[in-house]
């Protein structure tokens, strides 16, 4: 390992920047003449538009334009997509009702796009707005997901007869049900997976800019994925070739799945500015983000767990209803499905598993990926149920689950989910999780806690997570609309300084820095001469973009290639400089040798000889050196870990407190631990929110979103949290070449059962079963008190 | 935002003048409620009168066995004011718990107690303390002075210019925090003087209330065992997504017991 | 309604016309291109905005930019004392890799200065995480903002800053 390569603990290259205040985000951007973009929002949950008169508003200060749906709709723009087809059990593909980005004649949730304003400065563009004068009708809405499919719900789009976009399942219910029948042991639960709002720091932004004399617009977006976003926008909403748009996401202040989606903001600031002929800001308000972001998560779930007499676990039966909100959003459909069923084999050899997804429609919000998108969904209700198991059959919980584990001589492993694990070991982590959280001294610490009046329990959650979403053709084959490879392009200069094109993007992840110890690592190049370009459609190869913990697996395989084909090009140029054979050349530490002498030349100058090809063998070998790659993996990664939360609950208050965190994971080979644990950290903490802080709450009555600013919704704080312990085991991914697995979404996917199986556990002494997550202070009460 | 005329009076005088004849004129203490009301759009004043560069407004003075505490005294400085440690180490504590540091450092203790916010800390403080409220026109008992949601005893264009504290034998204030936006929930400030105990809640209901069946009890005998029992009813308190009223009222018996206690050590 | 205000920027005077609407965050980041300072809320919770004004940590999104006039305004661009000498605090938060997507990192790092300075140097973990009530961030889970900031505190001191 070299102090900068693989393995090493490389502070960041992105810091100075932002440190300093220097970083570049959408709205730090200054544009000639910019106009600035304000949306009215419907306060409705549901209402029919009967008129809209923007008169007034037009005669406003400052106004360049108002638009209403009647302009978007005559302009031919599209409806906004969901790309991914999930068929339902009968082969059906789902219900897809149009989603126009402005409403035409209905809206169906608050916060549903209405009419946009340009003005010469975002508060003038406010004031006009509220001049604005819509005749609602209001029509009866359905804001809870447990009552959605009932019948008489109200409708919330015609295309989709009783709420229901589809009703999908996997397994062999027959075999399950049959083994349920005649288990020694079946524990059951019901649980709710809470609504989520990812609030990102960054609010969302667009900007965007048309140039009459090119026709090619420029748009700005806080994307995780510019390239795909550009793609839909051209092929599917807008029409605008694309060649002739430019999409950039510059410096991205946190995603976590909300920023993957086209929304009707983006769309709307890029149609306009063509139209005003002036570039065309807009950021959204904190609130306007908790109204109109897509949500995350929220499920209603049964399941139910078989059990021989000694703790094996037999069959395995889940049946969901997933809320997708008002519209489908760009991947709503394959979260609860494709990325959160194909899950629930877990760490576990259940032999058997089926499971029954039904999404509904509400007057919500869109509801889409959220920080580990189903997975921690699914391992919310693995870790419950088992949990629960234990309780029930008093067995500790760490030897129920290593009773159960996939042994390390299965992999590759066939669930009966349709995933097939590719590699892992899962009794040595949890060992370590143990080991670390001090299991065994648990008893006197709880005891100790006791004697101060405080109930402390401690809690295991063993995740599996499926990431870096692969192979295109199987995505493909279950109605996944896009490609999930990733592409990169290592770009030398004469002087011998690298550029690093991917077409992932970093908004957190520190790509500009693990990407430029690979490349470091792999050719010897110092760090300082390293750049890692993305985030921008015009310079960067076509690229999916980042989400799903995929970066790293995809992208980083993809320099891997291209770097691969960067020495075979050198090797070429070494041997011809040193008058060997090609055969004959390795290339070590940066530096090409004949084997068995002592001649050598280094990669530099093999670059500046491909540019300045004076003495280069031009018959054979084109000059530059600037190879790209695009890899497709083999598989998925499976990450996996074991996280143990220990808590304490004021029994007279109901307040949790976090008084020991632990998280081992196996994330296969690491490149830079420092960052890994950053993410790790960052994850458990948006996962201790959904266990004990954060829950979406529409009024059920008006529709009207109640936990709409951080007045009402709480996303955790400093001294909300403790500090970690985290450890690591190490599985290399067989199949891919830098053995990586990924780790943005493992914290989040397990700390939500960790920390409820942690409470439930405290609170086990008073006859509690079930507390309602997230476990609030008053939940908690509620809970002990009803028990 | 609306926009609107501001103004910077220098003095007391210039600010009451100011005010006078505007009906929706509003002035403007540490804008710490203000400015996110007017940014939501709220509010609408004509004119936006900006107390903070009335010198003699703000600062911390002993007079006997009180504390009185100018009305535009930053939240940090009550806080960290030796004189307010000494005298009410209660109501520095209080004062340390509002907001965070950065609004502290803006915010004042005229400000919170003219807004009347039902999550308010000081409201808790001034009843409790009994405490008199100086304004440019005359003064005011602490009880009567919140009369409900938003609302005081002060009259339009009335300052308050002081606001003074009584030394308590012991006191204490226990918070309880709204988890989201960290406003009270429930916080329970208890004093005591002489025979005399007087128990204040911020946070449960429409504005801060006493509690006579805790004042009674604790007046006879000052321990948390003492309220053990009491139960405050929860009819008229707030109830929202954080905290029903039923928990509300449980929370105001555990954070009075709580409160005592922390007066007791 | 058109106000002058003139104050004092990173130790440079500056002035212009603004509305009597106009926030001092929007002062900053409009009229002077100054954008290292940030919105992240509209409720004066998330703390992105932290600058300091005459030496104390302020939210800029909650006072009006004629309210810091005549004042000596500090921002996350004013700290560093030359391109390659980064404050005690910027050090320590690259070196503990307290910022991930950089969003939330200058009002933390107004917050945090301002916090150091008023506890004297001296420092706790529950102290550093109760001080953070009024800065939000959603990447780094806070722990490695607490050790940044309990490593600062020392280096400040040494530092004299």
């Amino acid at each position: 390992m070299t102090a900068t390569g693989i393995g090493a603990r490389v502070l960041r290259t992105e810091d100075k920047r932002f440190l300093t205040g220097t970083g570049r985000y959408v709205d730090d951007l200054a544009l000639a003449r910019a106009t600035y973009a304000y949306f009215l929002r419907s306060p409705h949950a549901h209402a029919k538009i009967k008129s809209i008169d923007i008169s007034a508003a037009e005669k406003m200060p400052g106004v360049v334009a108002v638009y209403t749906g009647k302009d978007v709709a005559e302009s031919k723009v599209g409806g906004l997509i969901c790309g991914w087809v999930v068929k339902d059990k009968h082969g059906e593909p789902h219900k897809a009702p149009p989603h126009p980005p402005m409403a035409l004649d209905t809206v169906r949730y608050v916060g549903d796009t209405v009419a946009m304003v340009v003005a010469n400065s975002p508060e003038e563009a406010k004031d006009a707005a509220e001049k604005i004068k819509v005749d609602y009708e209001v029509k009866p809405s359905i804001v809870d997901l447990a009552h959605a499919l009932d019948k008489g719900a109200p409708q919330v789009h015609a295309e989709a007869p009783g709420n229901l976009v589809y009703d999908w399942e996997i397994g062999s219910k027959a075999d399950v049900d049959a083994a349920l029948a005649k288990a020694a042991h079946v524990t059951k639960i019901d649980i709710v997976n809470n609504r989520l709002i990812p609030n990102a720091m960054e609010p969302r932004a667009a900007a965007a800019e048309y140039d009459k004399g090119t026709g090619h617009y420029t748009l700005w977006s806080t994307s995780q994925n510019p390239h795909v976003l550009r793609l839909i926008l051209s092929a599917f909403v807008l029409g605008i070739p694309e060649h002739k748009l430019r999409v950039i996401a510059p410096d991205v202040g946190g995603g976590f799945g909300s920023k993957i989606f086209c929304y009707a903001d983006e769309t709307l600031v890029c149609w306009a500015a063509a139209k005003v002929g002036r570039p065309i800001k807009w950021t959204a308000e904190r609130s306007e983000s908790f109204m109109t972001d897509c949500h995350g998560r929220d499920h209603v779930t049964h399941a139910e767990l078989a059990l021989d007499k000694d703790g094996k676990f037999l069959a395995f039966k889940v049946e969901t209803i997933a809320n997708m909100g008002a519209y489908l959003s760009t991947f709503s459909t394959a979260v609860p499905t494709y990325l959160y069923a194909t899950l629930l084999a877990g760490q576990y050899t259940t032999p058997v598993i089926y499971a029954n997804v039904k999404a509904a429609l509400t007057n919500t919000a869109p509801v889409d990926a959220y920080r580990g998108a189903g997975r921690p969904e699914a391992t919310f209700v693995i870790e419950s149920i088992v949990s629960k198991a234990a309780q029930e059959l008093k067995i500790d919980p760490a030897e129920l689950r290593r009773k159960n584990f996939i042994p390390s001589t299965a992999f590759p492993y066939q669930t009966p989910v349709a995933l097939q694990y590719d590699s892992g070991n899962y009794p040595p982590i949890i060992d370590e999780a143990m080991k670390i959280a001090d299991y065994k001294g648990f008893a006197a610490r709880r005891s100790e806690a006791k004697a101060r009046g405080k109930l402390r329990g401690i809690g295991f959650s063993s995740y599996i997570e499926a990431c870096g979403l692969a192979p295109s053709q199987v995505i493909g084959q279950l109605g996944g609309g896009v490609g999930q490879w990733e592409s990169a392009q290592i770009k030398f200069n004469p002087t011998g300084n690298v550029q690093i094109l991917t077409g992932a993007h970093s908004h957190g992840q520190s790509h500009e820095t693990t990407f430029a110890q690979i490349v470091s690592d792999k050719l010897g190049v110092p760090l300082e001469n390293i750049e890692v370009v993305h985030g921008d459609t015009a310079t960067t190869p076509f690229g999916m973009g980042s989400y799903g913990s995929r970066s790293l697996a995809v992208g980083g395989s993809a320099i891997m290639k291209a770097a691969d084909k960067i020495i075979a090009k050198g090797k070429k140029i070494a041997a011809h400089l040193m008058e060997a054979s090609v055969n004959d050349v390795v290339f070590e530490n940066g530096t090409f040798k004949v084997a068995g002498t002592d001649k050598s030349v280094p990669l530099a100058q093999t670059v500046f000889a491909a540019y300045v090809p004076h003495n280069y063998p031009l018959a054979e070998l084109e000059p530059g050196m600037d190879e790209n790659a695009f890899y497709d993996p083999a598989n998925f990664v499976y990450p996996a870990g074991t996280q143990i939360c220990e808590v304490e609950v004021d029994p007279d208050t109901g307040v949790v407190e976090i008084v020991n965190f632990t998280a081992v994971d196996d994330f296969g080979n690491i490149i830079n631990p420092m960052i890994v644990e950053g993410q790790v950290h960052g994850g458990i903490v948006q996962g201790v929110g959904q266990a004990l802080l954060e829950k979406a709450v529409y009024d059920s009555d008006t529709g009207q979103l109640l936990s709409g600013s951080f007045m009402d919704y709480a996303v955790p704080r400093a001294d909300d949290v403790p500090s970690f312990k985290l450890g690591y085991k190490v599985t290399p991914c067989p199949h891919n070449p830098l053995g990586v697995k990924g780790c943005g979404e493992a914290g989040a996917i397990a700390a939500p059962a960790a920390v409820m199986n942690a409470v439930h556990d405290a609170l086990a002494p008073l006859g509690v079963t079930h507390v309602p997550m997230p476990a609030t202070p008053m939940n908690v009460w509620r809970t002990i008190h009803g028990a | 935002m609306y926009d609107f005329a501001y103004h910077r009076p220098k003095s007391l005088a210039d600010a009451v003048s100011a005010l006078k004849g505007k009906d929706e004129a509003r002035p403007m203490a540490g804008g710490m409620t203000l400015i996110p009301t007017l940014k939501q759009r709220l509010a609408k004043p004509s004119d936006v009168i900006d107390l903070g560069a009335i010198k003699d407004l703000a600062g911390v003075k002993v007079e006997g066995s009180n504390v009185v505490i100018g009305a535009m005294t930053r939240h940090f400085d009550v806080a960290s004011s030796a004189d307010v440690k000494r005298m009410i180490p209660a109501l520095a504590e209080l004062a340390g718990m509002i907001g965070d540091p950065a609004v502290r450092n803006r915010g004042t203790i005229g400000g919170s107690i003219a807004n009347s916010d039902p999550a308010a800390d000081y409201p808790a403080a001034v009843v409790a303390l009994n405490a008199t409220i100086t304004t440019n026109t005359g003064k005011h008992a602490a009880d009567g002075f919140f009369k409900g949601l938003f609302e005081t005893a002060l009259k339009d264009g009335e300052l308050i210019t002081s606001v003074s504290f009584p030394k308590p034998d012991k006191a204490a204030y226990m918070k309880f925090r709204n988890p989201a936006s960290r406003y009270a929930m429930v916080g329970v400030f208890v004093a005591k003087t002489g025979n005399t105990v007087r128990v204040a809640v911020t946070g449960a209901g429409p504005s801060v209330f006493r509690v006579k069946a805790m004042e009674d009890a604790l007046s006879k005998n000052f321990t948390s065992a003492a309220i053990k029992d009491i139960k405050v009813p929860a009819d008229d308190l707030n109830s929202d997504i954080h905290g029903s009223a039923e928990y509300r009222a449980h929370l105001v018996g555990v954070m009075a017991r709580r409160a005592v206690d922390a007066a007791n050590k | 309604m058109t106000i002058s205000v003139a104050m004092t920027v990173n130790g440079k005077p500056v002035s212009g016309k603004v509305e009597a609407r106009t926030l001092l965050v929007q002062f900053l980041r409009e009229h002077l291109g100054m954008t290292g300072t940030h919105v992240g809320c509209d409720t004066s919770q998330c703390g992105a905005c932290v600058v300091h004004v005459d030496g104390k940590s302020v939210k800029s999104c909650t006072m009006l930019a004629v309210q810091a006039d005549g004042a000596n305004v500090t921002t996350i661009e004013g700290l560093a004392s030359s391109p390659d000498k980064l404050h005690p605090m910027q050090e320590a938060f690259r070196d503990n890799h307290a910022l991930q997507c950089g969003f939330c990192t200058p009002g933390m790092v107004m917050s945090a200065i301002d916090m150091v300075k008023r506890h004297n140097y001296q420092l706790d973990e529950a102290t550093v995480r109760h001080e953070l009530e009024g800065n939000l961030c959603r990447c780094t889970g806070y722990h490695n903002i607490v050790k940044a900031i309990l490593a600062a505190a020392p280096a400040m001191k040494a530092a004299g800053v």
